[in-house]
């Protein structure tokens, strides 16, 4: 059916504010009607408050420890607020911004604001902005608002993130969204173990496939030779052996130990958000979530992206979407029907799904999908030379045809990493763009199209994604602390990702990602950085260049001002979400001046991933993998904006 | 790329600034300015001898000076971030933590065959380790009773320090104590040991060891074993494990060659991945003058031996 048309006049609809209070009002009727039963911890119910946000000029969080309960088990958690997700926090673009956040616990504790542009003392990450908020003491976070999204806050200390403090943060824009709906949810995706932190990272690090109950069997083998013949399932299973990999991996930590949460409620608790039938639904979709990549789908919806990380991009209608941890979407759904709809947060292990009902009345539940068989990493995975990959890259043909790529110093590039033009020369498609940026405004309203000429990729001027060509790993220099290396890593921003790749639904990539209007600062980068991901699953030690954090602590260095060329390699066999503190990452995926910008990128294995950094935000700056316990296992590190000495006499 | 700094010239640049902050104190009338800029309330390190002259200095040091004087020089009020750390405060991450491991391996219970030549008995096979990622303090210790490879009572205790080498690997190296009993009486022996121990390709756990004792005599272990998953609980290990020695060392039952050949089937379950009983043979056999020694010993060369245990680790 074509989309309806809404107009943009307050008076067409209610007002905002007052549908948030309404469906804040349903959405906690709803919920309180599955918790109840499960629920005997009175302070949980509260956690569904976290629909009706805290807002002002002063806000006061409280981090302490509670019992939590998850079906019919209670373990001790650490709350903000003493919720489950703690409470929403929604603050406006332009105001000045106080959380004053109390530690009731009996050790340090942090706050950080993630996605956030704020100054480095108020970013929270103990260690690198701040010494951390001792026990019983009050720390004031105080930085202007200087944009709009979804986004969400978390502890920056030790496990204790894990344990339960996270909690979304809406950020409304001054300007009117360029998207319309009727009412909003937050969706906040995590995953809870009642084995502490230290004991998850304890058994990774005595046994790498602890929490792996999906590996190859006898039975699976028979059944492969069944299939692909005894001589191509043997020579699979040997080649596995030998590289002493294991091609099950795709979660450290999986369903065995996890309960996936969504709004702090078990799959069996069900939370339920209202609608009624007709109306645009916006789902602020948010992965504060600990070692879990999910693959979101609402059967029987399609899901119309219009943020990723906060940021408007170019509609995209989707019907799935991998989200990894620390990443945001939010997403415009239509339902129709009179009728429940699951939201279904699968894990990319397939291990567990967090889930949740759209319904038009409290107590419905619809069908959850079935279970898809778990995925096993190929040898694409592991960077080998596929059948058929040219290698093109490595006549430096990219190379040539870049006029700007000579001037560029590239210290510690490849050689074969072609340096990508934003600006490749004009072509036809150029005119036609320039209609599509006039023609903005008007699209802007119609989020729900399933159809958008004006949106096609090649209308747009596109720009050549780095990595699109294999490049060869130079020899092995990242010692013992890492497995393997890629052989060849190339740029995977147009796969969906492993376990998607045969969907018969159309899966978010991250090429479709287009910010809606270009960011002001189009300068071709200037210097390109290339790290490395690394990690040893036998012993789980997670790095980056082969070194942890305390085997490298020199910070990364960006010179204030700069637009730096930030390029990760994944050596591993595993996705990795990286996040950036202070700097927005602009993700080179081809999308010419249109390029999204990111606060967490995820890297595939083998995969080589560019980012533009504006380093305009000097300070000290962590930067490492999203994966809890990879971070703490030492793939962080510090990213340190300044002028530097050379600069500064000019 | 930002590679570490070299050590030396991280001791160049604290020497250097501590020369500075000397000299600074004189004529620090840059430094004051700058500390004022800040304020009072934030305190920053390095700042009394922060001026133009540091700029050789370190890049984490140099970059607060750099901040500094660019102010001093174009005299703005931008707010400078405060680019060191301070002291106390905490690592961000904590990927040093040292850990406390023990694989209990083997822990079994081998019942009498046949007609009470070989009477019941029981064996053991620990090891673990205390330490890092990269550096660990090994211990090991395997304990059995009428072996065909030792007669009566065998007992070794390792204490070893292994650092994880290419990849999959450690090097062991330490001392080892080994004790036997015939007939009531204990001989022991002090011997030094040189391992690797790691996983080999094809996922074999290898573990070998060569061993010089008190008196030079030279003898080696090598033992392969392998998982194979029946389901993802029921696990199949296969062992294989064979001593040599160089010097024929008759107290220790020990002939010079080829000592023994063992071969293992066990079949465990795993209750939880720390806890796992098992079932399974054992076929155990020695070989030349060994093999004479251990018969005239009172021993049987040749064994196949059922066996029941736990696998276990903490």
């Amino acid at each position: 059916m074509p989309p309806k048309r809404i107009v943009q006049n307050e008076t067409d609809l209610i007002s905002r504010r007052l549908l948030l209070k309404r469906t804040g009002a349903l959405g906690l009727l709803a919920a309180v009607e599955h918790l109840i039963p499960a629920c005997a911890w009175t302070e949980a119910t509260s956690h569904v408050g976290s629909q009706t946000p805290l807002s002002g000029d002063a806000i006061d969080l409280t981090i302490s420890e509670q019992l939590f309960r998850v079906d019919d088990r209670t373990g001790t958690a650490i709350t903000i607020n003493g919720t489950i997700p703690g409470p929403v926090i929604r603050l406006k673009e332009g105001q000045q911004a106080t959380l004053r956040v109390t530690n009731r616990l009996t050790e340090p504790t942090s706050i950080h604001w993630h996605g956030l542009l704020l100054p480095p003392e108020m970013d929270g990450v103990p260690g690198v902005s701040f010494g951390g908020i001792p026990p019983g003491t009050t720390f004031t976070y105080r930085f202007p608002v200087k944009q709009s999204g979804t986004y969400w806050f978390h502890s920056h200390s030790g496990g204790q993130e894990l344990l339960g403090v996270y909690a979304p943060m809406i950020l409304d824009p001054i300007e009117p969204e360029p998207f319309q709906y009727h009412r909003e949810y937050v969706v906040v995706l995590s995953d809870w173990s009642f084995e502490s932190p230290d004991i998850l990272l304890s058994n990774l690090k005595k046994q790498g496939g602890y929490y792996n109950f999906q590996k190859r069997t006898a039975r699976e083998f028979f059944v492969d030779i069944a299939r692909s013949g005894l001589w191509p399932t043997l020579a699979n299973y040997l080649s596995w052996d030998r590289m002493r990999m294991d091609p099950t991996d795709f979660a450290d930590v999986t369903g065995y130990t996890f309960t996936y949460l969504m709004n702090g409620l078990s799959p069996t608790g069900n939370w339920t958000g209202l609608f009624r039938p007709g109306e645009r639904v916006r789902l602020r979709i948010i992965a504060s979530v600990n070692m879990t990549f999910y693959d979101v789908r609402i059967p029987g919806l399609k899901m119309t992206v219009v943020q990723a990380d906060g940021q408007n991009v170019q509609p995209v209608v989707v019907d799935e979407f991998r989200i990894g941890p620390a990443e945001t979407y939010d997403v415009i759904v239509e339902p129709v029907e009179d009728r429940a709809y699951t939201i279904f947060a699968e894990t990319i292990d397939r291990s567990g799904y967090a889930r949740g009902t759209l319904a038009t009345r409290p107590g419905m539940s619809a069908e959850i999908p079935a279970h898809r068989p778990r995925p096993l990493r190929t040898m694409e995975d592991m960077g080998m030379k596929m059948e058929g990959m040219e290698m093109k890259g490595m006549d430096m043909g990219g190379m040539k045809k870049n006029a700007h790529g000579g001037g560029m110093r590239m210290p510690g590039m490849d050689p074969s990493g072609d340096m990508p033009s934003m600006k490749p020369p004009d072509d036809d498609q150029s005119t036609q763009n320039m209609e599509h940026r006039q023609h903005g405004p008007e699209m802007q309203n119609r989020p729900g199209m399933q159809h958008m000429p004006g949106l096609e990729m090649g209308d747009q001027r596109r720009s050549k994604i780095p990595g699109a060509e294999p490049v060869k790993h130079s020899p092995d220099d990242h010692g013992s602390g890492n497995q393997t290396v890629a052989e060849y890593s190339q740029n995977r921003m147009g796969e969906p990702g492993r376990g998607l790749e045969d969907s018969p639904r159309r899966v978010l990539l991250y090429t479709d990602l287009k910010s809606l209007e270009p960011y002001p600062d189009q300068r071709e980068p200037e210097r390109a950085i290339e790290i490395h991901l690394t990690g040893h699953m036998e012993r789980y030690m997670w790095s980056f260049d082969g070194k942890k954090y305390w085997e490298a602590k020199e910070p990364i260095h960006f010179r204030y001002g700069e637009r730096v060329r930030f390029t990760f390699v994944n050596d591993t066999m595993m996705e990795h979400p990286l996040h950036l503190h202070g700097m927005w990452m602009h993700l080179e995926n081809g999308a010419g001046e249109y390029l999204p910008r990111k606060h967490t990128v995820i890297v595939k294995p083998a995969e080589r991933v560019s980012v533009a950094i504006t380093a305009d935000a000097p300070g000290r700056w962590a930067f490492h993998c999203h994966l809890l316990l990879h971070m703490e296992a030492g793939m962080f590190r510090v990213v340190e904006v300044s002028e530097n000495d050379r600069t500064i006499s000019s | 790329m930002t590679g570490p700094y070299p050590r030396d010239r991280c001791y160049a640049s604290v020497l250097a600034i501590v020369l500075i902050c000397l000299v600074g104190q004189g004529l620090g009338a840059r430094g004051v300015g700058a500390q004022a800029l800040f304020g009072p309330s934030l305190p920053v390190p390095w700042s009394e001898g922060t001026n133009n002259t540091s700029s050789t200095a370190s890049r984490r040091f140099t970059a607060t000076s750099a901040w500094l004087s660019s102010n001093a020089s174009t005299g703005q009020e931008r707010t400078l971030p405060n680019l060191s750390p301070q002291r106390g405060w905490p690592s961000p991450v904590n990927d040093q933590e040292n850990r406390l491991y023990t694989l209990i391996d083997v822990l079994e219970y081998r019942p009498s065959t046949g007609g009470g030549q070989s009477p019941s008995d029981y064996r053991w096979d620990v090891e673990g380790w205390y330490g890092g990622d990269y550096n660990r303090v090994w211990f090991k210790s395997e304990g059995q009773r009428n072996t065909a490879f030792k007669a009566d009572y065998d007992v070794d205790f390792q204490l070893l320090y292994g650092r994880f080498i290419q990849k999959y690997y450690d090097f062991q190296i330490g001392p080892r104590v080994e004790t036997q009993t015939f007939r009531g009486r204990n001989v022991t022996r002090g011997l030094g040991v040189i391992g690797i121990e790691g996983l080999v390709p094809y996922n074999y756990e290898f573990e070998s060891a060569l061993f010089i004792d008190q008196n030079g005599a030279v003898s080696a272990r090598l033992s392969l074993t392998k998982d194979m998953l029946l389901t993802q609980r029921l696990i199949f290990q296969a062992r294989f494990e064979t001593n040599a020695a160089i010097q024929r060392v008759e107290e220790f039952t020990t002939g010079s060659g080829l000592n023994n050949l063992e071969f293992g089937a066990r079949l465990r379950y795993e209750i939880r991945r720390e806890f796992a009983p098992y079932v399974g043979v054992s076929l155990d056999r020695s070989f030349g003058e060994t093999a004479t020694l251990v018969r005239r010993e009172g021993g049987d060369p040749s064994q196949v031996r059922f066996v029941v245990g736990v696998r276990a680790w903490f």
